[in-house]
């Protein structure tokens, strides 16, 4: 019975994430004027909630890091899985394994220290130190791992047989990995890619260092300049320089952002969940 | 002497076109690889060689000295000790109550549609950002129980993050006891013991490797994490007074953790802390999560090759 108890903690952690969330959220939809939420830009202390200021930098880093991230770790799960021989496999998986082990603030500075001076300055000249692009860049380099991981788990769910039987009709390896591995892996590859995505939209330290734009910001679409995401304005909006205490909007604006970001990504934790289980009931 | 058939034959086997597509497309794949490795080398390089000389030089005060407003004496003391504190809030609470979460998930449940729900919220919870684990500690840990966690305290951020990773040591353990050969219990069964002492004395120590591998790691990503810690309220640069009293003033007090000294040091205005200091803060760091990680890499290796 003790063990029946721990196990139900979780649904009891669930209830309370949503009751917080929508407790507080609804508490400041309340105190402000619905027009608020479409003001021209993101600046909780002026009273300027316009959420689809943040909802699109979050989009424009994923889009980033999805760019990044899918080539790189589609083909290094091809190669592990398909191409690598054992030993090769046992040095460069743990090598994978502790990139995905690096702290995301250690990437959030390596994305300012680094790919924001000499990648993003070198693509376009007028960049300022922070922006969404370095964000981006380095969130992708965050889900490299990920992506990578989880679609190679897919590929070698494939049954042998079916490469077997591609070779015995003359298939040649590139042809097997493409045409037969690949699309018997999907599910698995779309899963991976949706829960990057999931995972893109909810990270927080990288695009709190390297994007700027502490106090809020204005409705953006240039990568190239600083920004602001659903996450970093909630970290911007916690910490000392931007401290919005006690129970005004500005600081239960937080449990509003939360609320979306949650929602978001729990919609697509579920639907990457459906098409994992795709994978696990075929083979 | 080879007949000329064979020859024939197996000179025309051999040649036809060169694979050029297989060729590009394993070069391609490797590229890919190299590429990021490149990037994780990039990385430690920066870091060391921003990093290194600060720690040289500063050696051991370094480690011992408190966050300071002067690049010259600041360190990292008040940032390891709430790492370790934080570490010790998730081994006592989140590895026990993950643990028998798994137990009784994977060998006490039956397929009901309870469990089933539980199975999926578990999953789900696992995917939800850390930064809403940092809404929840604000809202349940500093402020609904502030008076007993003290509020922004490190007893508030070192609860939020044993929630924060419970759903992985549960998914993990479960996983490792899913692994256990079924055949295992089926004998315990056989010579007439409990369900209870088949999980004690069989399943668990077998499945012991696989649990601690997926704790370690668990416990690794706990001491990455900055998010959930800016929200709880955790101090991430400037100097704090650490209260003198004991043990229990010192975990309702107000803390940092090291994650948060990398934070605020990265992103402060001033160039000797958003270089120097935040690297070598960076690779006291590393140095702790990736010994934590190769510690669990090492056994699972050795633990795979039993099999």
């Amino acid at each position: 019975m003790a063990f029946l108890g721990a196990a139900s903690v979780s649904v009891v952690i669930s209830a309370l994430i949503i009751v917080s969330l929508l407790g507080e959220a609804i508490s400041f939809l309340g105190q402000i004027e619905l027009d608020q939420l479409t003001e021209i830009g993101w600046f909780p202390r002026r009273g300027l909630y316009d959420i689809s200021t943040l909802i699109v930098g979050s989009l424009l880093v994923t889009a980033l890091a999805m760019l990044v991230a899918t080539p790189l770790g589609l083909l290094a799960a091809i190669y592990l899985s398909e191409y690598a021989r054992p030993r090769v496999r046992r040095v460069l998986k743990p090598a994978l394994e502790i990139l995905a082990g690096i702290p995301s603030v250690v990437i959030g500075f390596f994305a300012l220290a680094f790919i924001s001076p000499e990648i993003v300055k070198s693509v376009f000249g007028d960049a300022s130190l922070f922006n969404l692009a370095a964000a981006g860049l380095g969130v992708g380099v965050l889900i490299i791992p990920l992506v990578a991981s989880i679609s190679e788990d897919a590929m070698r769910a494939v049954p042998s047989s079916l490469r077997e039987a591609s070779y015995g009709l003359g298939a040649r390896k590139v042809t097997t990995s493409v045409r037969v591995v690949i699309p018997a892996a999907v599910s698995g590859i779309v899963a991976a890619l949706i829960v990057a995505v999931s995972r893109a939209i909810g990270e927080t330290m990288v695009v709190a260092i390297a994007a700027g734009a502490s106090g809020g910001s204005l409705f953006t679409l240039d990568i190239a300049g600083g920004g602001q995401t659903l996450t970093a304005a909630m970290a911007s909006l916690a910490t000392g320089t931007d401290q919005v205490k006690g129970a005004s909007a500005a600081f239960q604006s937080l449990f509003f952002i939360g609320l979306v970001l949650f929602t978001i990504t729990l919609i697509l934790n579920i639907v990457a969940d459906r098409f994992v289980r795709r994978v696990r009931q075929r083979y | 002497m080879a007949a000329p058939v064979a020859i024939a034959v197996e000179r025309r086997l051999k040649s036809g076109r060169a694979d050029v597509k297989g060729v590009a497309f394993h070069a391609l794949l490797l590229l890919s690889l190299l590429i990021t490795l490149g990037i994780l080398f990039t990385l430690v390089y920066e870091v060391v060689q921003t990093g290194f000389g600060v720690l040289t030089d500063r050696g051991s005060d370094f480690l011992t000295s408190t966050l300071s407003a002067n690049p010259a004496n600041a360190g990292v003391w008040q940032g390891l000790k709430g790492s370790f504190f934080i570490a010790l809030f998730v081994i006592v609470f989140a590895f026990p109550v993950g643990i028998g979460a798994a137990i009784y998930l994977e060998e006490y449940a039956s397929d009901t549609r309870v469990t089933r729900f539980i199975n999926i919220n578990i999953r789900n919870l696992a995917g939800v950002p850390s930064v809403v684990y940092g809404l929840l500690g604000l809202a349940i840990f500093v402020k609904y129980l502030g008076g007993l966690t003290g509020g922004r305290s490190v007893m508030a951020g070192g609860l939020t993050l044993a929630v924060l990773v419970l759903p992985i040591v549960i998914i993990t353990a479960a996983e490792a006891l899913r692994a256990v050969p079924s055949g295992l219990r089926e004998a315990g069964f056989g010579v007439g013991a409990t369900r209870w002492e088949v999980v004690r004395s069989h399943v668990l120590p077998y499945a012991a490797p696989g649990i601690l591998t997926g704790t370690v790691l668990s416990l690794a990503r706990a001491l990455g994490e900055a998010a959930p810690l800016i929200l709880v309220g955790a101090i991430s640069r400037g100097f704090f007074a650490t209260s003198g009293g004991g043990l229990i003033d010192e975990l309702q007090g107000k803390f940092t953790a090291m994650p948060m000294i990398v934070y605020g040091w990265a992103s402060n205005p001033d160039v000797d802390f958003r270089e120097g200091l935040a690297s070598a803060a960076i690779i006291v760091l590393l140095a702790v999560i990736l010994t934590a990680n190769g510690a669990a890499i090492l056994l699972r290796n050795r633990y795979e090759r039993q099999r």
